[in-house]
């Protein structure tokens, strides 16, 4: 057991008092206690410990501090966050693996690159924005801006599952990659999901569990019912989505899948005369 | 019915009796004007006027003219607007174009000009003189702490001075043109002229070829809305990083390689398929507040260990209290980017009515940090059609830190501002990624005409600084005092912050 602690100003707003957090290494695994931190210091922390050889980095009480394995580049690391996370949760991540025990605000896998993060809780908006590989899972219900801009390149396939329901704009502007809404652990009353879903999606897929509206539809999205070849797909990463939240696969599977898919990869080719 | 009502623009006129029958400008015209049956046969309705084949025609024997057909006078309704109807109902199309706005607005930099020494105080000779032009690209500390030496002197102390800046050698730098929209070797000249000139190149928005990773001290690497390209390894390569919310020739809209200039390399650095075309939405998704810019700011920050984030934005009417926040936000430069400056691809109807001049806008917004004390926070980088070390002159003298250069660099490379960027054809192999044609540049060849221009122009600025008697680039910089305006109306000098000459 090794325990550390030191204090260091960062510029962080003024009359605020800059503390380190305090660190406990057992093994290969260290325990950052969070409560009041600075979020610099706590990403900080975080990224000293896995340097240092962390393989699984516990924090605790984690109250909206920003940015949690923002940046991350390592592969077999696994960050578990106790407490609601902030903004930009695992933005730019590539590799590692982050699990919240709670909620998370917005900007959840922003932009990144490849690993998974698993929230056991509802999150916020702007999830997976441009997000280009690597697994969101979510068990609860999401906010507006979920899925803009996925995209996939190779075997990069981003792919992101929400157990709950969610507001507008699920999956606008998408090319590329998995995009999943279930509506089952939900405290909304309202509809699956808002309306412009997906409009102006020219790549990858969207699988609704139950059905839609066209109006809420963009119009560059073909409206399907998931067929055998769709399930065969779907099943794996179904899977894998239920075991991390103990749920049963059939219960999920019992409800006919709606699938989004763009009419063109090019949908705005003919918009344009050349001057 | 005739296929099109739109006539030709330009003739192309071949002088058969010293023709060489070569077929050389079959070969080099990028948009296939020429044909050839035992001489060239030109196909008028396709010549953009790149004067490519004229340059490369060993007889001189090509001619390009203006097809100046007569049209029933009318000022209200020019010959372009004719064709532009024609066009449009031909075809139903958003008219799209390339380059930078072609109107005859006014032009402010052209109603300025500077002072000099006379009698009461020396000018400066900066052949035989010391004359600095280093610049400091970044957040300057409100304050400085300065202890004794012990000897009488006084130096900075420890970690008070000025950190995490960008030392550039001249203030220009080369502005964003994405690998996809401009060709790798554009790409690869631009980031050796760089390194050799002690100053900074810009990915734009299409990620960063690995071939460049030798430059990456001096490439800014830009994030914009499509986050094409964007990783932490690619984020940390970059001596800076910039987010790219706007562009001058084309404020508030996004942008759109089309899918045929996503051939393997480019969809290899940007990180999608090919053949699809590649879509940056008009705002980032995760921006709609300062508050959400500060955000993103800070998250590239700590993906990088703190590096210099940039902001780049349109000049728009409300481009002072739009900056103000953008420093309040956390930038550590503002690129402010004029209503004349260049794209790939952009409609005509928005490059050409959107936007202000970048003149009016470094003023009032240098005026606008001035006032609100917080001018120091970030540097100002000025672009928009900065033409010669004249226009750069100014725009320092208006309270721009550096200026930045697209079509002046792509010119250095070729380029004849033929507007026609947005056909992926260009003759000159620039904005193209046809391999027959991006192989007409050589990057050393052009590294060399970007070093020239560079140093041409900061030894002109040495000359107009030498001649106004100080010795930094820094004494110019927001000295409204130096500049005077010719023919510009009252209001106009109030918000330059400029006397009319004669006061
Ligand atoms: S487009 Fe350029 S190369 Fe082609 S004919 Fe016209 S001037 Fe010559
Ligand atoms: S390049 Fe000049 S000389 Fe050669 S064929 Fe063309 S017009 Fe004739
Ligand atoms: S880059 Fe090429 S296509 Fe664009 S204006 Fe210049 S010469 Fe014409």
């Amino acid at each position: 057991m090794m325990q550390a602690t030191k204090t260091k100003t960062n510029g962080v707003i003024e009359g605020y008092v800059a503390r380190e957090p305090k660190i406990t290494i057992d093994g290969d695994t260290a325990m950052i206690e969070a409560q009041n931190v600075y979020y610099r210091n706590v990403n900080d922390a975080v990224r000293q410990v896995i340097a240092d050889g962390a393989k699984t980095v516990k924090l605790l009480d984690i109250n909206g501090q920003r940015y949690i394995g923002t940046g991350l580049r390592a592969k077999g690391v696994k960050i578990e966050v106790n407490g609601t996370a902030g903004n930009d949760m695992a933005m730019f991540m590539d590799g590692p693996a982050v699990e919240v025990f709670g909620n998370a605000q917005d900007g959840v896998g922003n932009t990144m690159n490849a690993g998974t993060v698993i929230v056991h809780g509802d999150a916020g908006d702007v999830l997976g924005y441009g997000m280009r590989g690597g697994k969101v899972f979510i068990k609860g219900d999401v906010g507006y801006r979920v899925g803009i801009h996925m995209k996939a390149y190779e075997n990069h396939v981003p792919i992101m599952v929400c157990g709950g329901k969610s507001r507008d704009f699920f999956g606008e502007y998408m090319a590329g990659g998995m995009l999943v809404l279930l509506g089952m652990n939900s405290q909304f009353e309202g509809p699956l999901v808002g309306g412009y879903l997906g409009a102006g999606m020219h790549g990858g897929e969207i699988f609704l569990r139950g059905e839609v509206e066209p109006w809420q539809v963009g119009k560059e999205c073909g409206i399907f019912v998931a067929d055998e070849e769709d399930l065969a797909r779907l099943r794996p990463v179904l899977e894998e989505y239920c075991a991390a939240f103990d749920m049963p696969i059939d219960e999920v599977l019992s409800v006919p899948l709606t699938k989004l898919v763009p009419i063109s990869h090019r949908p705005y080719g003919k918009l344009y005369v050349y001057v | 019915m005739p296929a099109s009502l739109i006539q030709p623009e330009f003739k192309v006129k071949i002088d058969y009796d010293k023709c060489h029958k070569c077929g050389r400008c079959v070969q080099q015209c990028g948009w296939g004007v020429y044909s050839f049956n035992e001489r060239p046969i030109p196909d008028d309705t396709k010549c953009r006027a790149c004067h490519r084949c004229v340059t490369y025609c060993p007889a001189h024997c090509i001619t390009i003219q203006k097809n100046d057909l007569a049209f029933r006078d009318n000022p209200h309704w020019t010959p372009a607007l004719r064709k532009s109807v024609w066009r449009q109902a031909e075809s139903g199309g958003v008219m799209l174009t390339g380059m930078g706005n072609d109107r005859p607005y006014l032009n402010v930099f052209d109603h300025l000009v500077l002072d000099a020494c006379q009698v009461t105080n020396p000018s400066i000779d900066p052949l035989r003189e010391p004359m600095e032009l280093r610049t400091y690209l970044g957040r300057k500390p409100d304050s400085v702490e300065v202890e004794t030496d012990g000897n009488g002197g006084f130096h900075l102390k420890e970690g008070t001075g000025v950190s995490n800046n960008i030392q550039l050698e001249t203030p220009i730098i080369f502005s964003p043109m994405s690998y996809g929209s401009v060709s790798l070797n554009v790409h690869k000249s631009l980031a050796m002229a760089a390194e050799r000139c002690g100053i900074l190149m810009n990915t734009g928005e299409g990620g960063l070829h690995a071939d460049l990773f030798p430059y990456q001290d001096h490439v800014i690497v830009q994030v914009a809305s499509g986050r094409f390209g964007v990783t932490p390894e690619y984020l940390n390569r970059g001596a800076a990083m910039e987010i790219k919310i706007g562009q001058g020739a084309k404020p508030g809209i996004g942008g759109h390689l089309p899918g045929e200039k996503i051939n393997r390399e480019v969809s290899e650095t940007r990180m999608i398929p090919t053949g699809t075309d590649a879509i940056s939405p008009a705002p980032h998704h995760d921006i709609y507040s300062i508050e959400d810019l500060r955000q993103l700011i800070y998250s590239l920050k700590e993906a990088t260990g703190y590096k210099p984030v940039g902001v780049k934005i349109a000049a728009v009417h409300n481009v002072a209290a739009i900056a103000s926040g953008i420093v309040r936000a956390g930038a550590d430069y503002v690129y402010l980017d004029g209503f004349r400056g260049g794209t790939g691809a952009a409609p005509q109807i928005i490059r050409d009515h959107i936007g202000i001049p970048i003149e009016i806008a470094i003023a009032v917004v240098d005026q606008r940090l001035r006032d609100e004390g917080i001018r120091n926070q970030a540097s100002i980088i000025a672009a928009g059609s900065i033409r010669s070390s004249a226009d750069m002159a100014k725009a320092i003298a208006l309270g721009a830190d550096v200026v930045a250069v697209g079509s002046a660099a792509l010119m250095a490379l070729g380029c004849h501002l033929c507007q026609g960027c947005h056909t992926g054809s260009c003759s000159w192999g620039l904005t193209t990624q046809k391999a027959e044609l991006t192989r007409r540049v050589d990057p050393e060849w052009g590294a060399e005409r970007l070093t020239n221009l560079v140093h041409a122009w900061s030894h002109e600025l040495q000359e107009i600084l030498g001649a106004l008697g100080v010795n930094a680039v820094e004494s110019l910089r927001g000295s409204r005092e130096r500049l005077r305006a010719i023919g510009l109306d009252e209001q106009t000098c109030k918000i330059l912050g400029v006397k009319p000459a004669g006061l």
